[in-house]
């Protein structure tokens, strides 16, 4: 691979302790068009800031930090800079389009303007609020009302004119969302109707934008687990294992094997659910509701063993830092069993229904189609890009709790449509169960959890016993964990794609910031150009098909 | 033994306050508009699968248009931005109706005490039962609709509920 970056900026950058490349503002744009172009790192993963307000050593106030992987998706480079009082830098937009979306949430959220940007507007926050509020000074409760909703005018005017339409007398306008019932969730996307086809389209997000960033600054990193929960609620504990996967990044602890093959059964099994709800939902969108029955069922299955296992069916709240909360119960394999056969019967009588329907290969085939090109460039990850037939996959490309040992086939797709992400999805859940029959078979004893009283927890004999576990209990509640000072990104694979955390520490028990790299986000942002041309019926299924959910995607 | 009416006509008729006769029919017949923002609106998912089978109690018919609705389930978080068009939704649904305020979110603003989220639903719009949990399980979901009905039951033709005293934050 080639190294003309570090060749042509070698003068320019200079190396903090925590391997970032640190460029002057003025060079971003150059540096990461070298990048994309010389060295091939095609893929934007994510784009944050940082505001150091309580961080005297900086050199300014803001900084922004650029994640990119390599078009094998091998190496990861992170590009940072700091921001001057200006409070302005170059927009990199002309290199990637999934920058958009991520310049509009860093303007939004810190007040960061990017020059050149197409259309620097906020994104998460109501189009009446003052202020920016994942900036330190800004104090997290302090809420304000929003009274009207955005036309988005703003935004369809310049688009329709791109589209050579000068009048909008012939176009019908429609706002499907963010109360609709295909919209899942509260997804907004304006379209501009010609008749039934789609002319143009712009899409609004923040309707659920919980504050889960500005949260995270305010609990300690185990309270933080809970909020992973409710990120993609669809998998829960997928989240909560990225979460803790991050934080034990940092802290430079490897996992017990027995909490590893644990954190991959239960893993696979949440990556099973989310595709069991985003398929059933998208086949009540068609019309096919019995199939709704066939792949629900299995889930309640599932909800049963996991009550029992975690005490809750839908937030599970599992993982902990350094492993997890409690040991799988007596009886767990038969259970687990019980489950994948039922989930085996849904997808096997769904697919009886749909494989060779004709109905349901004219709804799905060549429609709601991204190209492999414009899915790397747009930021999309997980099924959706592997429906594009680009081999992204977290548990191949970066392997972690040995994934590299199982044996699993990643599913592909060829033409990128609503069909080939359906039916990667329906392969997924059968891997994932090839991935669990090995893990049970392979499950060692042991322990669940780093054995380290800086981490995890005490046994609650000792709590309860002598003063050591005692105070080693207060100490973990009360403080959380000391994570050393960092600034740190890791992904996993998480329903959607690639699901990571970039962490920002101090070495108090609670992060600086935490800055979540939501699949979802990019695949939304995509979705507006993947409908134009299409008409509202296609756009329903598109929109299944690209699985969002709202809590990962607004946060 | 029967008197009056009933004693003339025999079983072929019953006779009953109007009250009585119309809330018995609306009890078993809502029509619930699901407002699912966030997880608890995958929960009211189960209510409507077979497990739980919300038809079970008569409503099932889940509208998406607040003006065929008399039941609106608000489950999920609220944020600031969305409660303009959640206000708007119920001011279309016509009289009478109800609300279910489904979720820790939608009742307080749950664990989210923080810039974006609305503290409660009730600053916006009159909520008849609460129901808590993070998500409800659907039990809860359930047991709230029965808590409906029991309202419904009490509730006289003559009670137009549009005339509550409510002024909410975005009522002007």
């Amino acid at each position: 691979m080639s190294n003309t970056f570090k060749e042509r900026f070698a003068a320019s950058y200079t190396i903090d302790a925590y391997g970032a490349f640190i460029l002057d503002k003025e060079l971003i744009l150059k540096a990461l068009q070298t990048l994309f172009e010389e060295d091939n790192y095609t893929f934007l993963v994510d784009i944050t800031a940082v505001d150091y307000l309580h961080v005297k050593t900086q050199p300014e106030r803001f900084a922004v930090v650029y994640l990119l992987r390599d078009q094998n998706f091998q190496n990861l480079i992170t590009i940072k800079t700091y921001i001057d009082s200006s409070l302005a830098t170059q927009s990199v937009t002309p290199l990637f389009k999934s920058a958009n979306w991520a310049e509009r949430e860093i303007w939004d959220q810190y007040g960061i303007h990017f020059k050149n940007h197409p259309n620097l507007k906020r994104i998460l926050n109501h189009k009446e609020f003052m202020g920016h509020p994942l900036r330190k000074d800004y104090p997290i409760t302090q809420g304000q009302l929003c009274h009207q909703t955005d036309t988005l005018m703003d935004e369809m005017t310049p688009r329709l004119k791109s589209k050579g339409y000068t009048s909008q007398e012939d176009l019908m306008f429609l706002n499907l969302g963010p109360a609709h019932p295909a919209s899942h969730g509260t997804i907004r996307t304006f379209v501009a109707l010609d008749g039934e086809n789609i002319t143009c389209a712009v899409s609004e997000i923040g309707y659920l934008h919980r504050g889960f960033e500005k949260s995270c600054e305010n609990h300690t990193y185990n309270q933080i687990i809970p909020y992973t929960d409710r990120l993609n609620y669809c998998s829960a504990i997928l989240n909560n294992i990225a979460y803790a996967h991050a934080v034990e990044g940092i802290l430079g602890v490897d996992l017990p094997e027995r909490a590893k093959f644990i954190r991959v059964i239960i893993g696979e099994l949440s990556r099973i659910i989310d595709h069991l709800v985003c398929l059933a939902a998208i086949l009540v969108d068609m019309g096919a509701l019995t199939n709704y029955w066939y792949l629900y069922n299995p889930r309640e299955k599932v909800y049963d063993l996991l009550s029992k296992l975690t005490g809750a069916r839908l937030t599970n709240s599992y993982m902990r830092i350094g492993g997890m909360s409690h040991d799988l119960y007596d009886g767990f394999e038969h259970d687990l069993n019980v489950c994948l056969k039922e989930i085996k019967q849904g997808i096997s009588d769904t697919l009886k229904l749909i494989e060779h329907n004709r109905i349901f290969h004219d709804r799905t085939q060549n429609v709601g189609i991204i190209s492999k090109e414009d899915a790397i460039n747009r930021g999309l990850s997980g099924p959706n890009l592997r429906a594009c037939g680009v081999p992204y996959d977290l548990r191949l490309t970066a392997p972690y709790y040995h994934y590299e040992t199982f044996d699993f086939d990643i599913a592909l797709g060829s033409v990128g449509d609503v069909y080939d992400r359906m039916m990667v999805r329906f392969e997924e859940i059968k891997q994932s169960t090839r991935i669990i029959n090995q893990a049970m078979q392979r499950l060692p004893g042991g322990a669940i959890c780093v054995q380290d009283h800086a981490i995890s927890l005490p046994p609650k004999k000792e709590v309860y016993s002598n003063i050591e576990g005692l105070m080693n209990q207060f100490k973990l509640i009360y403080e959380g964990v000391k994570v050393p000072p960092c600034e740190y990104y890791r992904a996993i694979e998480g329903g959607n794609g690639e699901l990571g955390f970039f962490i920002v520490s101090d070495g108090s028990g609670t992060p600086y910031k935490v800055k979540v790299r939501p699949p979802c986000f990019y695949a939304m942002a995509a979705y507006p150009r993947m409908i134009e041309g299409s008409m509202i019926a296609d756009a329903v299924l598109t929109l299944g098909s690209l699985n969002i959910i709202a809590g990962e995607l607004d946060r | 033994m029967a008197v009056g009416a009933e004693a003339i006509f025999g079983e072929s008729l019953i006779t009953t306050k109007l009250d009585s006769a119309i809330s018995w029919a609306r009890e078993s017949s809502m029509w619930p508009y699901v407002f699912g923002t966030a997880c608890c609106a995958i929960e009211f998912m189960s209510v409507a699968s077979s497990k739980y089978d919300i038809s079970r109690f008569g409503a099932e018919v889940v509208r998406f248009s607040p003006r065929q609705a008399d039941l609106l389930i608000v489950a999920g978080t609220v944020s600031y931005k969305q409660a303009p068009i959640l206000k708007k939704i119920y001011d279309q649904m016509s009289e009478p109706k109800w609300v279910i305020s489904a979720g820790a979110c939608a009742c307080s603003g749950g664990f989210y005490d923080n810039y974006t989220t609305l503290q409660g639903i009730d600053s916006i719009i009159p909520v008849d039962v609460y129901v808590a949990g993070c998500p409800p399980r659907p039990e809860a979901f359930l047991d709230a609709l029965l808590e409906v009905q029991k309202i419904q039951a009490t509730q006289s033709l003559l009670d137009d509920r549009a005339k509550r005293n409510f002024k909410g934050v975005l009522d002007v």
